[in-house]
């Protein structure tokens, strides 16, 4: 079980790969599906690496991501 | 699992327009947390400037007027003063802010005006594509210092922050930036003391915030980043430039 | 109440603090001062806000703001000044916020005298700043009125969701009459269920002026168009003395207007058939009575301290029907009655031009 969730609402992504450069477990990678902006949406490759930590979020300026995580630290 | 991570509620449901990868975006949300994290939407009147924040009416989730170029200082201080009890901030680009808005955010700052300005400098005119703005750093390419700025011919770029602690009047001013996630962390806590400050009366609160504009550098978002933190960064430090709080042991 | 000998500019800061002013932001300019300075004197003893700002833009944007908040607010100024407030005042317009601006109008263009004129007149009623926007503008002619119509700006200024200008200058501002303050010189304050005040238990309220989607855009002036008409129709305000069997009508406003009662009453002693017709409102002007007293076998004279402003809009009133003449000074300088009552012999004598 991963430590971390993140949800993804594809149709607000605009592939700008900012969360991608911030995730430190290379969870993230720009998909092959293009949602009605014509944009390539970020996807979870990895999401078993997921540890919630919240740094794709922050990055994100389009609030694309929700993040869960199993036992939270901190927020 | 907990959610850990989500939409603030003084975000509306609007899609935002900026470009991909545009840290207007970050910066919006980072106002929005600070006003859900201290309670305060219902308070808050926030003032739209010209520039690609024209937009943010739309975008905050309260009460928002939207101000003619540069004088969002002038319709907040008129606003505060007859409404002392609500949060008043405006959000302001460069331009807006340093170049034709000047006379306003100097005197606001010098009155002492109790709000909470948001000060995004992205070294560029970036809605009307890309021309020099007052903070356009040297060398700097741009659509209207297509060889680069020079200081012979253009001057030099204005460090609000520095320019503004001159004065005996703000309460806080402090230079944050979006570069990194660690940057855009620090700048959220900076944003929601700006406001905690006004709730407590203290004066005036300005936090600069180093931002990108990819399209009209010509580089990806990623690379803006970069740039931010390799050629900026330098130029305008980060910190706190005053905290009347300092001394009181916050 | 008693009648209190005051200056006009006094009258009307007393006026405007009666109809419930919050706020006065304002930047020094002669010949208006007496308005900040009975202003900063007065209006934070009685739960008002006095600002000096730092130029007559940003006072006319602090002005935008508290309205946009929903306050009953003012600014002053004189010609250069109004000059710079003319961005703050096509926002305002194109927000529909109200609020009142005071022009004591003084010599022009440029920097110009500081003494009385009526140069703004254009500036005034056929817009000054950008885009298809319109003042509610207001001329009084005494001192009574300086008070009485500036009651009545804030009261329109509310009703209509639209900006009133007051034009006066340096003579009505300095002169000094008695004046009388009504008891009930507060009027209902409407509610403002638009403003920004705190988005409490309902949706944001927001005050824009933006309008980028051409189509939506197109309608909005519409609206907008169609509340200027119905301000047409309902505003209108002027005075009429003899005018039924005049000849001659003298139409002048302000200080103009007075010199022109002045003139009216010396050719009535003189056996001569003259009225005045006096516009209070500038726009919307009272074109349509205009258009009823115009006849082939009378004459219209208008009295201006400018190069002949107003006679554009008394000769679109008239539409043809009767000749218009001018009689003007410039520079500052007033026309005496003499130099009136001199025209008007011209015109009944033939000898015009
Ligand atoms: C009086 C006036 N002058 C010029 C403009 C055109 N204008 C619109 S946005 C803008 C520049 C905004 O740049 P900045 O404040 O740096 O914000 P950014 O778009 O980069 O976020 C200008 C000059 C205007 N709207 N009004």
């Amino acid at each position: 079980m991963p430590r971390g969730e993140v949800i993804i609402n594809s149709e607000l992504c605009k592939e700008c790969s900012l969360c991608v450069a911030a995730c430190p477990q290379d969870v993230l990678a720009i998909g092959k599906t293009i949602n009605s902006k014509g944009y390539h949406a970020v996807e979870a490759v990895a999401p078993e690496r997921c540890t919630g930590c919240t740094l794709c979020a922050v990055m994100c300026p389009d609030v694309v991501l929700t993040i869960k995580r199993r036992s939270p630290e901190r927020k | 699992m907990q959610t850990v991570f989500q939409k603030p509620e003084a975000l509306t449901d609007v899609q935002m327009h900026y470009c991909p990868g545009c840290t207007h975006g970050i910066i919006h949300r980072l106002v929005a947390e600070a006003i859900d994290s201290l309670g305060i939407r219902e308070q808050a009147i926030g003032v739209a400037s010209v520039g690609c924040s024209v937009f943010a009416y739309d975008y905050f989730n309260c009460d928002m007027q939207q101000a003619a170029h540069g004088r969002a200082p002038a319709v907040a201080t008129g606003i505060k003063r007859v409404r002392p009890d609500n949060i008043v901030f405006t959000y302001q680009g460069d331009g807006d802010l340093a170049s034709i808005g000047m006379a306003e955010i100097v005197h606001a700052a010098a009155r002492s005006e109790n709000i909470t300005v948001i000060f995004v400098n992205n070294a560029i005119y970036g809605m009307t594509s890309g021309q020099m703005a007052p903070t356009t750093l040297l060398g700097q390419k741009t659509a209207t210092s297509p060889r680069g700025r020079t200081a012979e011919e253009m001057g030099y770029p204005i460090k609000m922050c520095e320019l503004l602690a001159t004065l005996e009047g703000p309460a806080y001013l402090t230079r944050v930036s979006t570069h990194d996630s660690r940057h855009v962390l620090q700048a959220g806590r900076a944003i929601k003391k700006a406001f905690e400050m006004q709730q407590q009366k203290k004066g005036f609160a300005l936090v600069e915030v180093l931002s990108t504009c990819s399209v009209n550098w010509g580089m990806t978002p990623v690379d803006a980043l970069k740039w931010v933190e390799q050629n900026m960064v330098p130029y305008y430090p980060l910190g706190v430039y005053k905290d009347v709080t300092a001394k009181e042991g916050n | 109440m008693a009648r209190i000998l005051m200056k006009g500019n006094e009258a009307l800061s007393e006026a405007a603090i009666r109809a419930g002013l919050k706020a006065f932001y304002g930047y020094p300019i002669t010949p208006q001062n007496e308005i900040p300075a009975y202003m900063a004197e007065h209006l934070p003893l009685r739960g008002g806000v006095y600002l000096q700002a730092e130029s007559e833009v940003a006072a006319i944007n602090m002005v935008y703001g508290a309205a946009g908040a929903g306050a009953r607010v003012m600014t002053s100024s004189s010609s250069p000044g109004i000059s710079l407030k003319q961005e703050g005042i096509s926002y305002i317009a194109a927000a529909q916020l109200p609020c009142v601006i005071v022009n004591v109008v003084r010599n022009g263009p440029g920097l110009g005298g500081i003494q009385p004129a009526q140069g703004d007149y254009f500036q005034a009623v056929k817009g000054g700043g950008h885009g298809d926007y319109r003042l509610i503008v207001l001329a009084p002619g005494n001192v009574q009125e300086m008070a009485d119509l500036t009651t009545l700006a804030f009261d329109l200024a509310d009703k209509w969701r639209n900006p009133v200008m007051i034009l006066s200058d340096g003579i009505l501002g300095q002169m000094m009459e008695p004046v009388e303050f009504s008891e009930n010189g507060t009027l209902q304050q409407l509610e403002k269920p638009w403003a920004t005040t705190g988005a409490v238990g309902r949706k944001p309220n927001i005050v824009n002026t933006l309008d980028i989607i051409a189509d939506k855009a197109e309608k909005n002036m519409q609206a907008l168009l169609a509340k200027y008409d119905r301000i047409k129709a309902e505003e209108a305000r002027w005075q009429e003395v003899g005018t039924e069997d005049a000849d001659v009508i003298l139409v002048g406003y302000g200080t103009s207007g007075r010199v022109a009662r002045s003139a009216m009453e010396m050719a009535r002693r003189q056996g001569l058939k003259v009225g005045l017709f006096r516009p209070i409102t500038l726009w919307p002007f009272p074109e349509k009575r205009l258009q009823e007293l115009a006849k082939s076998e009378r004459t219209f004279l208008a009295v201006e301290m400018s190069a002949g402003q107003m006679i554009e809009d008394v000769r679109l009133a008239v539409n043809g029907v009767s000749p218009v003449y001018l009689s003007n000074r410039l520079g500052g300088m007033v026309p005496t009655p003499e130099d009136v009552l001199a025209k008007i012999h011209e015109i009944v004598e033939g000898r015009v031009s």
